[in-house]
């Protein structure tokens, strides 16, 4: 038995996920050989070292029979027979060196290659995290997150390890059947074509239960999906089976599921372990056969006992490997599909690239004007198609609007974000466009409607605005937003891990952290959006006073559904799908009493009923 | 590891028939080289063609009654393997609905779920991994050893000597790489942290222009991870080649000495050739083996961590308090109440105490943080207090079933949660049997009963994993149709109407006036509009009760309650 066969076994056990299907095989091969072929010595060298390596492994047989046949004819002769260094010395010398060589030829090819792979999807990884900061947002929006990440780990993981020993079975496999082959023919054609019948059946043995298990893999994929749904829903909501005394109704339910889970897994397992028996058994068959003709043969003097031995080596050295290249296709065909994925991802549409010279703005002064802008999400439908309006410096916006007006969309076209359809965004007269998209966005501070924090600390999140901030500098930003008190009360303060549940942050706080750190930020600019929409009223007023110091003489945008937070900017836009329907101040958009009213007043006048 | 074993006790008759059916195919593997060898010796020795005949069939009746033997052992065990997993995670979700919220989240909801899907997952694979490649090993080492003995004592001891060094070398590399496997899957984990934080967090990223700062720290986990990837396969290079050679140097030992016992006729030429075989036998099955003791490390940190959950001694474990009888008057009492989450410094709520009874609203406002959801929470005993009391018609809340305190309770949580099945499955979480008719009433209150009515399926409609396919306003309404359905004795709403426009808060506030005339209500909110005609109005500051009274009463003497309307109202609506 060889060593192939061995991590073969545990290889295929493994790899037991049935492998999606690749579009373009060619194409999808054609490029990662490409990739491959950057490491073209350390694959030349592996293969010299392989064919080295088998040519050793192949001879070891043949030398081995002839020390058989020595001992034989010893027996047979009946003469005294004695094995010592004169009569056995020189074979036993002979596949020492043999053995050797092929040990060192055998690391050689593994050392070689070992990091042939990863070296691969190291630079696809790399080109993925390039990738990564060139795709617009659009894409980002479009895809679920567990897709692109999945693309990043779980595909180039599954290119990396089929390519680990996929490459070097691949190689090696090829080498010894194609080698055994040829000397067991040398051998005896008869009895090779007895090896060529049973290899045949348990190649077919195996082709026929790795169907079936695909099958029984999709059914066990299905169950378990249910189930882990069922437990991920029982846990997130564990409050509500608390609250509703649910406990038992859940655990029936999970048990149930685990029932069939049970039962689709149980025959997917025995199917996969089932393989290797099977064709064990054929093989056995295969052997026995040989064995028998090979005794017959023996006794009648067409072939010698040490080619019996020998040629039972090579059905070994070439019936393994068969087995093998099946699994190595099967997984290969995983892996280029994997690739293609990535592949796919590599070849998205990027963002149009910054202007070879962009224009700088020295002094910011905060005038913003959206001239003539049309924009849609998809290529086809505009969602706005033709906004106009004018910021002085050192102005407070308001947007309002119902949900889905385009109140967030005007302000990701400003932090470009998007790409405008038509028209110009311009400030302090340049066209946006003109600038390069840092040079834009540190002019601008903006906090989102989702706070996201990363998991490390309070102070190393609201420190991610501004590189070298200091520990006051955080502080002095985090007193602005309000923050300061409710750090303080956390077990460790500004030190406290947010990757800790039970830090015990509020939604609102959250808010506060985010506000915290645009404060710091400085910018030229301030984009609140929705960004007070948890915090309590109270606090939100303290925040606008605090800002009001901060932001004095800086343009602000403030997207609020709470009116109340508006009532006091320079200038109000409402807006209604996609565009601007009405302008101008507080008092001003009262007087005309029409939308913006409408809405002021539903929100207030339901304190009468 | 050794711990989840109890969980195969019940299967005692199918693992020593799985066992005994395993030694059986042992025998009969090896069986077929010492086949061999007699046909060796006593048939092509002598030419004897009917002897070489006759074993050849006897032989392929050993081969196929062996597969035969190894494929019921296959399945023996492979259904042992999914009967554990399965019963693994029973066990382990039926702990998990014991435990308290301080208990989920000491652990975590997303590593709760690790733990009961994939941990169990690779448990189970491991074990089928033990049983079907690390199990052989011994038997088929101990059996070839004997069957080596049986031929010649010396050469089975070189044979003994090979397999020692083959073991002793496997546990060096094995000891020297374990370290970096650990390495590799934490590797992994940050991979996947950094990646995900950088997806979700896409837009603050490139607003605050630390697009490269973030591309940096992704190639930093890849480069660490490649690394530490390729010395691993570095130091496996070496473990094929060694043992290889090993192996090849005792088959050249066993041919020189057995060709000098051949010679002197002490023994057969066949036996060479056996001895060589089960030699081979033992090394497949020994790297078999070996393979298999470098997922256990793995196995054993997920059987650590399903422990852990199944050791918890749950927050409220002990004997339910024995049922009390007392009068549906829903009067709910907090007499003096101080509480502190698990870990923190400071309480979150010091010294409360106010009394509500049936058919009375209670409001609990209050800035962000200061412990309005958290009154919330006390009061379906989600958390237990340090010092003071929560009593329900004048027993401690402590002193009752739990399942009978939140049978009385109708709580509507801050975020609405559904779980996947019907409109109608998830009202009736509250109140198994209740009538379509029942579910209509209490839709109607949460003015919800249109939309569903106009929903394809109406009551029948699908709800997705979470309540996903709703919105936020609409899932907040089903849930306090929910609650409506129950019928409890105390409403508890967390911020439920947040949501909600004004307009359908106002009337769904109207409908459930009329339907909870003898239930008391607790109404946690931030707008004031949604409390103003409260019968009694509780404003907490950080955690104190800062003024107790009606709108009218607060709007005079508490300062904390004027800024608040203030900060939401205009005046000619104060006025």
């Amino acid at each position: 038995m060889e060593r192939d066969n061995l991590e073969n076994d545990v290889f295929h056990m493994l790899d037991n996920m049935p492998a999606g299907k690749a579009k373009n095989v060619k194409g999808t091969a054609a490029r990662l050989l490409k990739q491959l072929y950057r490491q073209k010595w350390q694959l030349i060298a592996a293969f010299v070292c392989i064919l080295f390596g088998s040519a050793f492994t192949l001879a070891a047989p043949l030398i081995i029979g002839q020390a058989i046949n020595l001992i034989y004819e010893g027996i047979i002769s009946g003469r005294p027979f004695e094995v010592n260094v004169g009569t056995l010395g020189n074979i036993m010398l002979t596949l020492l060196t043999l053995y050797l060589f092929s040990a060192v030829f055998s690391y050689l090819q593994e050392f070689t290659l070992a990091g042939v792979a990863q070296k691969l999807t190291l630079s696809l990884r790399e080109k993925v995290s390039e990738k990564l900061t060139r795709l617009p947002l659009r894409y980002y929006d479009q895809h679920k997150k567990g897709d692109i990440l999945s693309r990043a780990t779980n595909d180039l993981d599954k290119v990396a390890s089929t390519l680990e020993d996929g490459l070097l079975q691949f190689f090696s496999a090829t080498v010894s059947i194609v080698g055994s082959f040829a000397l067991m023919l040398a051998i005896s054609p008869r009895l090779t074509s007895i090896a060529l019948a049973t290899v045949s059946v348990s190649m077919a043995a195996a082709t026929w239960i790795a169907r079936k298990t695909q099958r029984y893999y999709a059914e066990n994929q299905k169950a378990l999906g249910e189930m882990n749904g069922t437990i991920e829903e029982a846990f997130t909501g564990h409050q509500v089976i608390k609250a509703f005394n649910m406990e038992q109704a859940a655990i029936r339910n999970v048990e149930a599921l685990n029932q069939a889970l049970y039962q689709a897994g149980r025959k997917a397992q025995f199917i996969t372990y089932a393989v290797d028996p099977a064709i064990r058994l054929c093989n056995q068959i295969g052997y026995i056969l040989i064995a028998v003709q090979g005794a017959l043969l023996v006794t009648q003097g067409r072939i010698s006992i040490g080619n019996i031995q020998a040629f039972f080596q090579y059905v070994n050295q070439a019936s393994e490997p068969l087995t093998q290249l099946a699994h190595i296709v099967n997984s290969m065909q995983g892996a280029i599909a994997a690739a293609e994925r990535v592949f796919v991802f590599l070849d998205e549409e990027e963002e149009a690239p910054d202007p070879p010279n962009p224009r700088e703005i020295s002094l910011p002064q905060g005038n913003v004007s959206f001239e003539h802008v049309r924009f849609g999400y998809q290529d086809g439908a505009a969602l706005m198609n033709d906004i106009n309006f004018r910021v002085k410096a050192g102005d407070k916006i308001a947007i309002v609007g119902p949900t889905g007006a385009g109140k967030t969309t005007l302000i990701n076209l400003l932090m470009r974000f998007y790409e405008l359809q038509d028209g110009k965004i311009t400030i302090d007269g340049i066209n946006i466009t003109e600038m390069s998209r840092s040079r834009l966005r540190s002019l601008l501070g903006m906090v989102l409607q989702d706070t996201w924090l990363f998991g490390g600390t309070i102070e190393e999140n609201i420190a991610y605005s501004r590189e070298n901030a200091t520990s006051q500098e955080v502080i002095q930003a985090a007193k602005a937003a309000r923050a300061d008190h409710f750090i303080r009360t956390l077990p460790a303060g500004y030190q406290t891990s947010l990757d800790d549940e039970a830090a015990n942050i509020s939604q609102g706080q959250r808010q506060l952290l985010t506000i915290a750190r645009a404060l710091l930020a400085d910018p030229a600019i301030l984009i609140l959006d929705e960004a007070t929409s948890s915090v309590d009223t109270r606090t939100e007023l303290e925040i606008q006073k605090a800002m009001a110091t901060l932001m004095k003489g800086r343009t602000s945008f403030i997207i609020a559904h709470r009116l109340s937070t508006v009532r006091d900017a320079d200038h109000i836009l409402v807006m209604k799908s996609g565009t601007i329907i009405e302008q101008g101040t507080h008092t001003e958009l009262m007087k005309q009493n029409s939308f913006y009213a409408d809405l002021y007043n539903s929100q207030f006048a339901s304190t009468a009923v | 590891m050794i711990n989840l074993l109890k969980f195969i006790a019940p299967y005692k008759k199918r693992v020593i028939a799985g066992l005994l059916f395993l030694f059986l195919q042992v025998l009969g593997t090896l069986y077929i080289p010492t086949l061999t060898a007699a046909i060796v010796n006593n048939g092509i020795v002598p030419g004897n063609m009917d002897y070489i005949l006759n074993t050849g069939v006897l032989m392929i009746l050993v081969a196929a009654l062996t597969g035969g033997l190894s494929i019921t052992a296959t399945y023996l065990s492979t259904s042992l393997a999914a009967s554990l997993e399965r019963d693994i995670r029973n066990a382990l979700f039926r702990k998990t609905q014991s435990f308290s919220v301080t208990d989920f989240q000491r652990f975590g909801t997303a590593s709760m779920i690790t733990r009961s899907t994939s941990d169990v997952i690779q448990i189970q694979q491991a074990f089928a991994m033990m049983m079907e490649m690390l199990l052989p090993a011994p038997l088929m080492t101990i059996a070839a050893l004997m069957l080596a003995f049986a031929k010649d004592r010396f050469l089975a001891l070189v044979i003994m000597g090979t397999m020692a060094l083959v073991i002793i070398f496997a546990a060096i590399v094995s000891r020297k790489a374990m370290p970096m496997f650990v390495a590799l899957q934490s590797l992994i984990d940050q991979i996947n942290r950094v990646l995900r934080e950088n997806i979700i967090g896409v837009r603050v990223v490139r607003a605050f222009n630390r697009v490269d700062y973030e591309r940096r720290r992704i190639d930093k986990t890849f480069t660490d991870y490649a690394g530490t990837a390729i010395r691993v396969t570095k130091i496996f290079a070496l473990m094929m080649p060694v043992i290889m050679t090993m192996m090849n140097l005792c088959t050249l030992l066993i041919l020189w000495f057995g060709g000098k016992r051949v010679g002197s006729g002490l023994m057969q030429i066949g036996d060479i050739m056996a001895l060589v075989e089960y030699s081979l036998l033992i090394l497949f099955y020994l790297i078999m083996g070996m393979m298999v003791f470098m997922i256990i490390p793995r196995a054993q940190a997920c059987a650590a961590r399903i422990h852990e959950v199944l050791d918890f001694k749950p927050e409220f474990a002990g004997p339910p308090p024995a049922g009390q009888k007392f009068e549906r008057k829903a009067k709910l009492e907090f007499r003096h109440v101080t509480f502190r989450y698990a870990g923190a410094e400071e309480a979150v709520l010091s010294d409360i105490s106010f009394t509500t009874g049936a058919g009375q609203t209670t409001a609990i406002i209050g800035g962000t943080g200061s412990g309005k959801s958290t009154v919330a929470s006390l009061i379906p005993r989600f958390y237990d207090i340090q010092s003071g009391n929560i009593l329900i018609d004048g027993i401690d809340i402590r002193n009752l079933p739990l399942s009978e305190l939140r049978q009385k309770i109708g709580y509507v949580p801050q975020k609405a949660f559904l779980f996947s099945g019907t409109i109608a499955d998830n009202l009736r979480h509250g109140k198994k049997n209740a009538s379509l008719e029942e579910l209509r009433h209490a839709a109607r209150i949460a003015q919800i009963d249109d939309f569903i009515n106009g929903l394809d399926q109406t009551y029948d409609a699908p709800v997705a994993q979470g309540g996903g396919n709703f919105s936020g306003g609409q899932k907040q309404r089903l849930s306090i149709a929910r609650a409506i359905v129950k019928k409890p004795q105390i409403y508890v709403f967390d911020d439920s109407f947040s949501a909600l426009d004004f307009k359908t808060d106002a009337q769904l506030r109207k409908a459930l006036k009329h339907e909870v005339r003898d239930a008391a209500v607790i109404l946690v909110a931030q707008r004031i509009s949604t409390i103003m005609d409260a019968d009694q109005i509780i404003v907490l500051d950080d955690g104190r009760i800062a003024g107790i009274g009606i709108h009218r009463e607060l709007m005079d003497s508490c300062l904390v309650y004027q800024q608040i309307a203030h900060s939401q109202l205009s005046r000619e609506e104060l006025a």
